[in-house]
């Protein structure tokens, strides 16, 4: 047993939940240490480590139930966090409260799964009301910059003047990520952004990830199953796995050797996506 | 030539158009129309509404940027891309938007009651129907919802009814004591509450509670596709939803109502116990020698019609949601204000039915 850290089975890794260091004297824009998310009895997430670099696009998988959106939430604020700390671009989550909280989150911007568009304003007011708040801008210039992050996300001109409920599923998705793109965020969290679009449509998506990341030094957390979208835009993939991330490249996650990793990487969509890749 | 510099941010920009109309009086630049070359190699810190910001102020995407460095070249060449005048806002004349909206309206009632023609219809052929294969009334859904709008409203209906007794009869004792009437407080509140107030107020109650419920439970399955899901299985969403929904209030409404009459009555008797120093037995006496019957029967004769309008009207609307959450508000609303109106409107029609059938 003694010194063999090699055969030590899933589990052990570097800090952060690492298997190879990758930080590379970035900056952590988000960092949780020991983070443990629990409803009732029910443990979701325990003494869960993960680090986020600057600039890099980390995917996170994990099988049905292990609680993706709810890590995500959790980062969010949006679940009580029972135990652990999360740093999110600096600032520990725990104790910024008021001015400095609405700081804080107007530099981080979020597509949910579904979209969560108001249902009451047209797609460039959704974009809008962010900027209004927080930035504060002239009428002119905030229309603009809607009519902007319509076409950035590829949704034709008009769309600017919709209801979210005329818009089909697909499109929501895009219009969520317009309106978390509004304010040019350094960190932006998507949930399973490309689910239920179509392929062309879901390639042009990573493509777009990708691009921003480039010009904007965006930080990007998706929750993702999509095995074309982990090669293409993610730096890193980090898996759920008991209760616990563990993140690494898409080699070492290929090499990696559990039981539920090997067939999600190595399964028939895997290898096709690797093929492809 | 256009030189900027430092941070264009969307954080940086706020009462920037002021500051550059503010120049612009003064005599600062803007000769030349059209596209300008733009010098950004002293931009510091850049995103895409400072490079909108930026390519407006030169003219357009048509605008020669330098840049210093790569990752602003790249952002500014995504932003040309995408960049899209917004639409002018359409101008329209006042009279022909107002004549737009009442034609909207009046097509839209036009359909509304073709509609709810529709409804009534299947509701008709499902209940016909359900007779003569009776497990389609779907007793369990029945019962659960009668415990939802009957069981669980026995409290509130039964306080409001008790209360609004001691209140007519403290009412009743105040102004018939002038006359030295005071005693005819027991046939005020027993035909006051046999007629109209248990029933109507029960209605109110109900419309209010279970009707706007009926709504936004048939809206939300709506906006969730529920319903569709239900019609693609074979499942008739009025048989499963709208047709217990209204067996169980038809049901429930007499059942409440009676109740609130009963409680009516204890509120009356015990507002005459402490200002007119009745006994309960006196009153219960003269409530039976001299309220007829039939005041009561008015009144449960009522109910179940009341129950059947205020379930039809809730499911109805719920049906009618689309899309958002919004829909599912308004014509929540929209469901209890109709309802309410229809119950009221009855009950007028049932006072002259009742006047001319002298009961």
């Amino acid at each position: 047993m003694s010194g063999d850290e090699e055969d030590v089975p899933p589990g052990r890794t570097l800090e952060g939940g690492q298997l190879v260091d990758h930080r590379d004297g970035r900056d952590v824009v988000l960092k949780l240490r020991g983070v443990r998310t629990q409803f009732g009895d029910h443990v979701v997430h325990d003494k869960l480590d993960l680090d986020v670099f600057r600039g890099e696009v980390v995917g996170l998988v994990g099988g049905s139930g292990t609680g993706k959106s709810v890590l995500l939430r959790t980062i969010l604020g949006l679940n009580p966090l029972r135990a652990g700390k999360i740093e999110l671009l600096g600032t520990d989550t725990r104790s910024v409260h008021g001015r400095a909280e609405r700081q804080l989150l107007s530099h981080i911007g979020v597509q949910f799964q579904d979209g969560a568009l108001f249902s009451s304003l047209s797609v460039a007011d959704n974009i809008i009301l962010p900027i209004r708040e927080h930035a504060g801008l002239d009428e002119g210039l905030m229309q603009s910059i809607a009519a902007l992050k319509v076409a950035l996300v590829g949704l034709p001109p008009d769309t600017g003047d919709k209801k979210p409920s005329e818009l089909s599923g697909g499109m929501r998705k895009r219009a969520s990520l317009a309106r978390a793109l509004a304010l040019d965020p350094d960190m932006l969290f998507l949930d399973e952004p490309t689910a239920g679009l179509d392929p062309i449509g879901a390639s042009h998506y990573d493509e777009l990830i990708g691009q921003l990341r480039q010009s904007l030094g965006l930080t990007v957390l998706m929750v993702t199953h999509d095995l074309d979208s982990l090669h293409a835009v993610c730096d890193r993939i980090a898996v759920l796995l008991d209760k616990r991330v563990v993140v690494g490249t898409m080699e070492e996650m290929l090499a990696y050797d559990h039981p539920w990793v090997r067939e999600y990487f190595h399964g028939p969509r895997g290898r096709a996506a690797l093929k492809q890749a | 030539m256009l030189e900027v510099g430092g941070t264009w941010t969307v954080f940086s920009l706020r009462g920037l158009q002021q500051r550059l109309d503010k120049a612009r009086r003064a005599g600062a630049g803007g000769a030349a129309k059209g596209p300008h070359a733009v010098d950004a190699t002293n931009v510091k810190r850049l995103d895409t509404t400072g490079a909108l910001e930026i390519l407006q102020l030169a003219g357009g995407a048509e605008a020669e940027v330098a840049t210093g460095e790569k990752e602003h070249a790249e952002l500014f060449e995504v932003v040309k891309a995408n960049m899209v005048q917004p639409a002018a806002p359409r101008h329209v004349d006042f009279l022909a938007h107002w004549l737009g909206e009442l034609g909207h309206d009046l097509v839209d009632l036009g359909k509304q009651i073709v509609s709810l023609c529709a409804f009534f219809g299947e509701i008709i052929v499902i209940f016909v129907e359900a007779f003569v294969s009776p497990k389609r009334f779907r007793i369990g859904a029945v019962v659960q919802q009668m415990f939802e709008v009957w069981v669980k409203a026995l409290l509130i209906v039964g306080v409001l009814c008790f209360l609004i007794g001691v209140v007519i009869a403290y009412q009743g004792v105040q102004q018939l004591r002038q006359f030295g009437a005071e005693t005819f407080t027991v046939e005020a509140v027993g035909i006051g509450m046999f007629r109209e107030l248990g029933v109507l107020l029960t209605a109110i109650i109900v419309a209010g509670r279970s009707g706007s419920a009926f709504t936004a439970q048939i809206g939300t399955m709506q906006v969730n596709q529920e319903i569709d899901a239900m019609r693609t299985i074979g499942l008739n969403p009025i048989e499963w939803l709208v047709l217990p929904r209204i067996l169980a209030l038809v049901l429930s409404m007499p059942l409440l109502a009676f109740w609130g009459n009963m409680t009516g009555l204890l509120g009356g008797a015990v507002a005459c116990t402490v200002y007119l120093d009745f006994t309960f037995v006196q009153f219960f006496d003269r409530l039976r020698d001299t309220v007829g019957i039939w005041h009561f029967y008015t009144g449960m004769i009522k109910a179940p019609v009341f129950g059947f309008i205020i379930a039809a009207i809730g499911c109805f609307e719920g049906l009618q949601v689309k899309g958002s959450a919004e829909s599912v508000g308004q014509l929540t609303t929209r469901s209890v204000v109709e309802s309410i109106f229809c119950v009221i409107v009855l009950d007028a029609v049932f006072s002259i039915i009742f006047l001319l059938a002298n009961v």
